[in-house]
């Protein structure tokens, strides 16, 4: 860092092109935004700054802090299901010989080389009523002879409700979550666990004493990697969710769009920001308790 | 300090038949057949990578053995889990658990035996104050010196009472004077306590001062299994001669043998006669045939050194006057290394005969002041020893 000091040139020669970036491209667009949250539409694309809280006011409509209370629902058990799901993938990954592992983080990261858009068509073929899933257990169903007993195959509706989103955006953002758990494992002393198994413990003790408290740090930034994305999700639901399973950022999309309201749509993404934010400031507690707790080794 | 009182019918704590361990195509533990007796302090010594570890991971069952069987107590604890075995470890990196205080430390391993709450609190107690750690309930590891930590990892392994405590280089984080301390306090402990240690070190000094007895490994087979002196003074090959100290070496051949003694000749020195109790390996002297390839070997504090001119008035009474001075070399010093108690010298001596120069390697007693000053680097010497002082190795 030193050396920066010295050379300020450098320094502003590096870093401008970055900083001219960040401003015109993301600052000055979302000032805009902020500016037209308090606005009012005069006209199909007129848009008068009046400097009205209307817009804020209207967000605490039971309609849409219902869709934001079920947005919050559905990206919590989206996480949970990430942590439940991702850890012990971590951890295979983590506890696999050398040679393995960096195949299984592979297939880990595989998914990034795919577009989302494709991948979520894809499940729209996997679970439709004609979808796989449906095919298969038909095919199971006439070679059990079930229909003797329960009459014709019933397809499962599996897409356009709040299971398909719950499974698109699990799908999508699992590798947010078990790389950083992966990366808290693989850091983790192996002659702790040694010592623990030395002292008496079995494994299931060794891990709900050792591995666990001391692999909290990459918990919670998983949390954070999976909770933040999915509140703001909307394309996954858009194809997968169907009207009952809009969340916030379908309504804030529609209200761009179809609705053609932007100042109603500035002003919920911003509240969704601000939500965002407040979720931030927790994860410095969040990591100070598990960092008390891998303390300096 | 190496109790010779515990020779009364020593019971087998742990007994280690055929052992062998493979990693790939590393051989790291090559059969091994141990005792270990109730109470002694026992070190495995040698260099890295002879399977010293090794072979203790695997009586801590952290490491499952490809052929052999492991008894501890008797019982057959081969495919015994290392939470089921009566034996603690203390791990070179310590091993603490960082996210819990030093009493929760102590206490992990006793609250998994379902003790009471007041007596775990009494054993953590006990055993903090063994390892004189009072007071440091409450820190956490990285708040401790090396010395703490050291010491909290021993009273994890202790308060759990094992049958056998395995130390695996133990001290080789610590700084030396700290080292010398722990030595001291680890050697007391295990005489206070009467509990077998089972000791993995590289550091010869450290398995010389501390252990009842010592095995002495190489390429994952016991070289040499003797106390302490019987590995200094009566090594079993020259691996074991010069892995523990320093010696000198001199190729040599037999000349005539009987059941008083040995007829060799140093070749450039010339003929030597030694008792038989210098022969120190396995073969005896029976088995000896005449124009045998011998090693002779001293060590560097046997030879005499004094200044060339003034050594004949010193050599009556040398030795005690039981022994003459059968060989003598004379030379220059090449090197001096001062250590304080004791001066270590690299001599070129010259072999009266052939002429050929050797380096010879001296250990000198600082006795008085002025003889330190006697000595600089380049003064011609005069090297001498009784043949007697000599070990005779086959090769």
């Amino acid at each position: 860092m030193e050396s920066w000091r010295r050379h300020p040139l450098v320094f502003w020669a590096m870093g401008l092109p970055g900083i001219f970036w960040l401003i015109v491209f993301f600052l000055v667009p979302l000032g805009f935004v902020w500016l037209m949250s308090f606005g009012e539409k005069r006209g199909i694309v007129d848009i008068a700054i009046t400097g009205t809280l209307e817009n804020y006011l209207r967000a605490f409509d039971p309609v849409y802090l219902g869709i934001l209370f079920k947005t919050v629902r559905i990206s919590l058990i989206v996480t949970l299901l990430c942590i439940v799901i991702g850890y012990p993938v971590a951890y295979v990954i983590a506890f696999s010989p050398p040679k393995v592992r960096t195949w299984l983080l592979l297939a880990i990261m595989l998914p990034f080389w795919i577009n989302m858009l494709i991948r979520t068509y894809a499940l729209i073929a996997v679970f439709r009523t004609r979808g796989y899933v449906n095919f298969t257990l038909e095919w199971l169903y006439g070679l059990l002879r079930l229909d003797a007993l329960f009459g014709p195959f019933q397809p499962l509706p599996m897409l356009y409700n709040e299971f398909a989103v719950i499974f698109g955006i699990v799908y999508v953002f699992l590798p947010f979550a078990v790389l950083p758990m992966y990366a808290a494992i693989e850091r983790l002393d192996r002659s702790l666990l040694e010592a623990a198994a030395d002292l008496g413990a079995s494994r299931f003790h060794t891990f709900l004493t050792i591995t666990l408290p001391l692999t909290r740090s990459g918990i919670a930034s998983a949390v954070l990697l999976v909770f933040i994305p999915a509140l703001g999700s909307f394309l996954i639901p858009e194809l997968l969710g169907g009207p009952n399973a809009y969340m916030i950022g379908n309504v804030i999309a529609a209200q761009f769009k179809k609705a053609n309201d932007w100042p109603f749509g500035a002003a919920l993404s911003f509240l969704l920001m601000y939500a965002t934010f407040a979720i931030l400031a927790v994860r410095p507690l969040l990591v100070r308790r598990a960092a008390k707790g891998e303390g300096a080794r | 300090m190496h109790a010779s009182a515990r020779e009364d019918a020593p019971r087998a704590v742990v007994s280690l038949r055929g052992i062998r361990r493979r990693f790939g195509r590393v051989t790291a533990v090559d059969g091994i057949d141990l005792d270990i007796r109730e109470g002694e302090f026992f070190a495995l010594l040698g260099p890295s990578g002879c399977g010293k570890t090794t072979l203790l991971r695997i009586i801590a069952g952290l490491e499952r053995p490809d052929a052999g069987r492991i008894f501890i107590d008797g019982a057959d604890m081969t495919t015994t889990a290392p939470n089921h075995r009566p034996v603690n470890m203390v791990f070179q990196s310590y091993a603490l658990f960082p996210h819990m205080t030093v009493a929760e430390n102590v206490a992990y391993g006793l609250r998994l035996e379902g003790l009471a709450r007041a007596v775990i609190a009494e054993r953590v107690r006990e055993a903090l104050a063994l390892v004189r750690l009072e007071g440091l309930e409450d820190r956490r590891p990285d708040a401790l010196s090396g010395g703490q930590r050291q010491r909290v990892a021993l009273a994890r392994a202790l308060v759990k009472r094992p049958r056998v405590l395995l130390l695996d280089e133990p001290l080789s984080a610590l700084d030396a004077r700290l080292r010398e301390e722990m030595r001291l306090e680890l050697s007391a402990l295990q005489m206070r306590l009467g509990l077998t240690f089972v000791l993995v070190t590289h550091d010869q000094d450290e398995a010389l001062s501390m252990a009842d007895r010592i095995a002495v490994m190489r390429n994952g087979r016991i070289e040499q299994l003797d106390e302490p002196e019987g590995l200094y003074e009566r090594p079993r090959n020259r691996f074991v001669a010069e892995f523990i100290g320093k010696i000198n070496f001199f190729d040599s051949i037999l000349e005539e043998v009987d059941e008083e003694g040995l007829r060799v000749v140093l070749p450039g020195v010339g003929p030597l006669s030694l008792p038989v109790r210098c022969l120190v390996t396995e073969r005896k002297a029976a088995d000896l045939a005449l124009g045998d390839a011998l090693t002779l070997a001293i060590r560097p504090e046997k030879i005499r050194i004094s200044r060339a001119g003034d050594h004949a008035d010193a050599d009556s009474d040398l030795f005690g006057g039981q022994d003459k001075a059968d060989v003598r070399l004379t030379g220059r010093i090449a090197e001096w290394a001062y250590y304080g108690g004791i001066s270590h010298m690299i001599v070129e001596a010259t072999l009266p005969q052939s002429g050929e120069v050797r380096r010879i390697s001296v250990v000198f007693q600082n006795a008085a002041k002025e003889t330190v000053e006697a000595f600089d680097i380049g003064d011609a010497v005069v090297l001498s020893w009784p043949a007697s002082a000599m070990i005779v190795l086959t090769s």
